[in-house]
């Protein structure tokens, strides 16, 4: 664990350790089953314990976010992207926290900011997606017609293995820019990352629930999640291609829609991710006097 | 009076029938697979049956596994020599050449749809053959324009397409299916409903006449079985599948896995809302349409009615009346409001969920209607005293079978039209447009008709949301599902 810092004094004082928890409906329990399993860092150091969540905080997480649904996605766009753009404020407040925690879990060094810009990326998107995503449409008959966006509702998200600060922001900032809300196992390895964005979401203007963040064994969370009724969508990315058949066919019981794409987070993103949860909605109405 | 009135309009009509002398069905129909018609490779056949009459139209090839196989192989080498390298401009002359064919042949399509599957001649007249033309019209003109539809500077086609259909509109659910997958330069391997084969083996047929390639589109005519081959065929790199939510799970978990695209549009359990400022003759005929149209064989069908409760009355007695006036029978009469119901089978399941209806304790009510001695028939039926949790309020009847539920409040019409695991359409009727979109917003639905209903249109994106499906057909959407951006 990280060694005593300097006290205000000079002298050395006791650092305050802190303890992890899962985020859900902007609070911060612990696992109710108690349970919590060490976190090690790149050079097999102890970080921290994590909460090991069950599959009772995963349903619990869902109740959260499909709560938080109506309220985030009724908000306007613009009210979206104020929100998500101080999101990326707050993180830029804790820069050097984001690169410590990230770095001791295994993220190459110098990507913090990178996550940062990608988050304020997305927080431009809420109001102009619908332009990009819809269209008026030329009907051969006396109606107007019109596509509109709107979000797939609860999406589930595997957030990358691989990856720390920024696959996470990459996986998690589309989700909710378009109206979602999302339930997201964190990387197993590198779970430090999750709750200290968490911590971040918890006190931005994001409404609680909007995010929620799992902490735990991804083998145990994901087919929960993936044959959840009451979830909408789940994004597999960060679940090997070996594990995303069985988690698919769990997907289909309630025609949730897929998504898994494998990346170079350091890549533009482009809007896939963003189109992903998003379903159509098409609207005629006749023309007449 | 109302019974004065009845009596002063019950006139009889003479029979109107349109000529079937337009079509020439042949004994025996083949499989098309590579510019071909071929028996299947065991020589198996089935018969496509009249559903109003019980009487064979003809014998259809029965495609088994190997005959997929071949399918799929024709489409791969089509792609890869002919169709995916040509270009866009040329690609796109050949769907308008099968676009102006299928107007010219219209008459004979109409006739041939309404003999093999029961649906009313003035409906595959004036419905189906049109919007199937302007299918591939409309994306015939997309072929050569793909780097402007917003998918990047070079979308690329995904290669072959495997691709499911419904009875229920059977040629136009083969141009929803096969004009934008072709526009964007794929292949396809058609496998048309077992009930309604005929159609799409006549669309083979006006694409020879239009000179497309040998192994562009091949039609695996067949059962269930056809269709789970070329699901489950590891040549096939998208799946495109119209029906059941049931089938549709289990062509998802078929799929999972293998990197296959995939697009399902499923079923549906619609609201039609009528709201007491609402126009009543209008929001009756909406009625009507909505859950009467192609005997409500239709996804999207309005098959439940959320009336709010202080017009309830005054709206269903109109609508019984209009009921009455209903014409039932023979699908050639040009007068024909309500054909055949298409098969043995589906007969049986809304005669089922009917009885389902009325053992749970709703009322059940149909005009005086004589239903023909022969073939499938169903009358228009209405169900009163519907609750939430009835089968026949939860369930896709896929018949002429309304369920009437009523509403108080505007969120409580929101709060119900939304209460299925569905979401492919929905209908709103009322004088204020305010609420027309505060209503819009609020419906979780694929598509929402405000004072109309089941409405279509190939630049207007279709599908559903939640157990209804994903993917969009039509419209610079549908393009979609069939590029890799």
């Amino acid at each position: 664990m990280p060694e005593k810092k300097p006290s205000a004094r000079g002298q050395h004082r006791l650092d305050v350790r802190k303890t992890y928890k899962l985020y859900i409906g902007g609070a911060f329990p612990r696992s109710e089953s108690g349970r919590s399993y060490p976190v090690t860092g790149a050079d097999g150091d102890l970080l921290g314990y994590a909460a090991q969540a069950s599959r009772k905080d995963a349903r619990d997480a869902v109740t959260a976010a499909r709560a938080a649904l109506r309220g985030w996605s009724g908000a306007t766009a613009y009210n979206r992207g104020q929100v998500l753009y101080r999101v990326a404020e707050m993180m830029e407040g804790r820069f050097a926290q984001f690169a410590d925690v990230s770095v001791q879990g295994g993220d190459r060094d110098g990507l913090v900011a990178a996550a940062i810009d990608r988050w304020v990326w997305y927080a431009g998107w809420p109001d102009k997606v619908a332009q990009v995503a819809g269209a008026a449409n030329p009907v051969a008959g006396p109606y107007f017609n019109f596509s509109v966006p709107e979000p797939t509702g609860v999406v589930a998200v595997v957030a990358p293995a691989d990856s720390g600060l920024l696959g996470l922001v990459s996986v998690v900032a589309p989700v909710i820019a378009t109206g979602n809300t999302a339930v997201v196992i964190a990387s197993e390895q590198r779970p430090l990352t999750a709750i200290t964005l968490a911590e971040v979401l918890a006190t931005s203007d994001l409404p609680g629930g909007v995010v929620n963040v799992l902490t735990g064994r991804t083998a145990e969370l994901a087919p929960v999640l993936a044959g959840h009724m009451d979830v909408n969508a789940i994004d597999l990315t960060g679940v090997l291609p070996a594990g995303r058949p069985d988690l698919e066919r769990l997907a289909a019981e309630n025609v949730k829609r897929v998504f898994a794409a494998d990346e170079d987070w350091t890549a533009a993103p482009g809007t896939r991710r963003l189109l992903a949860f998003l379903e159509t909605k098409t609207v005629w109405h006749p023309i007449g006097v | 009076m109302q019974g004065e009135l009845a009596a002063q309009t019950e006139w009889d009509y003479a029979p109107a029938p349109e000529s079937r002398e337009i079509v020439s069905i042949a004994p025996e129909y083949g499989l098309f697979i590579d510019g071909e018609f071929v028996p299947a490779a065991d020589g198996r056949q089935f018969a496509t049956l009249n559903p109003a009459t019980e009487e064979p139209l003809a014998q259809v090839a029965d495609a088994g596994e190997a005959d997929v196989d071949r399918a799929v192989a024709a489409a791969r080498t089509a792609y890869e020599r002919v169709w995916g390298p040509m270009p866009g401009a040329e690609r796109a002359k050949y769907l308008y050449r099968i676009a102006r064919l299928l107007q010219e042949r219209s008459r004979e399509f109409a006739v041939l749809e309404s003999l093999d599957n029961g649906k009313p001649i003035k409906e595959s007249r004036d419905v189906d053959i049109p919007l199937a033309a302007a299918h591939f019209f409309y994306h015939a003109g997309w072929a050569d324009k793909l780097e402007h539809a917003g998918f990047g500077p070079s979308p690329r086609p995904l290669g072959v397409a495997g691709q499911v259909i419904p009875w229920n509109f059977p040629l136009l659910m083969a141009a929803w299916k096969l004009a934008p997958a072709l526009a964007a330069g794929n292949t396809c391997v058609l496998k048309p409903a077992e009930t309604t084969p005929l159609t799409a083996l006549l669309l083979a047929e006006v694409c020879q006449q239009a000179g497309l390639p040998p192994g562009v589109l091949n039609v695996t005519t067949g059962a269930g079985s056809a269709g789970a081959a070329l699901v489950s065929h590891p040549g096939v790199d998208k799946i495109a599948f119209t029906g059941s939510t049931e089938v549709g799970k289990e062509i998802q978990r078929a799929v999972a896995g293998t990197g296959k695209r995939l697009t399902l549009e499923l079923g549906g359990k619609a609201a039609n809302i009528v709201f007491d400022d609402a126009p009543v003759e209008g929001a009756v005929e909406g009625i009507v349409n909505g859950i009467f149209f192609n005997q409500g064989h239709v996804c999207c069908a309005g098959s439940r009615l959320l009336v709010q409760e202080s017009v309830a009355d005054a709206v269903l007695g109109r609508l019984r009346d209009r009921l009455g006036t209903l014409r039932l029978g023979d699908p050639l009469d040009k007068n024909t409001d309500i054909g055949a119901i298409n098969s043995r089978q589906q007969l049986d399941k809304i005669r089922e969920l009917s009885d389902a209806g009325e053992a749970e304790g709703a009322e059940r009510w149909s005009p005086p209607c004589q239903l023909p001695d022969r073939g499938y028939w169903f009358p228009p039926t209405l169900f009163t005293g519907v609750s939430q949790s009835h089968r026949i309020a939860q369930e896709e009847i896929f018949g002429p079978v309304l369920s009437v539920l009523t509403f108080r409040t505007p969120d409580e019409a929101v709060a119900k039209a939304n209460n299925t695991p569905y979401g492919l359409s929905a209908g709103v009727w009322t004088e204020k447009g305010s609420r027309i979109l505060w209503m819009a917003q609020r419906l979780r639905a694929g598509v929402v008709w405000a004072n109309t209903y089941n409405r279509f249109d190939p630049t207007s994106p279709f599908g559903g949301y939640r157990e209804s499906g994903f993917g969009r057909e039509g419209g610079r959407h549908g393009l979609a599902a069939y590029l890799n951006a």
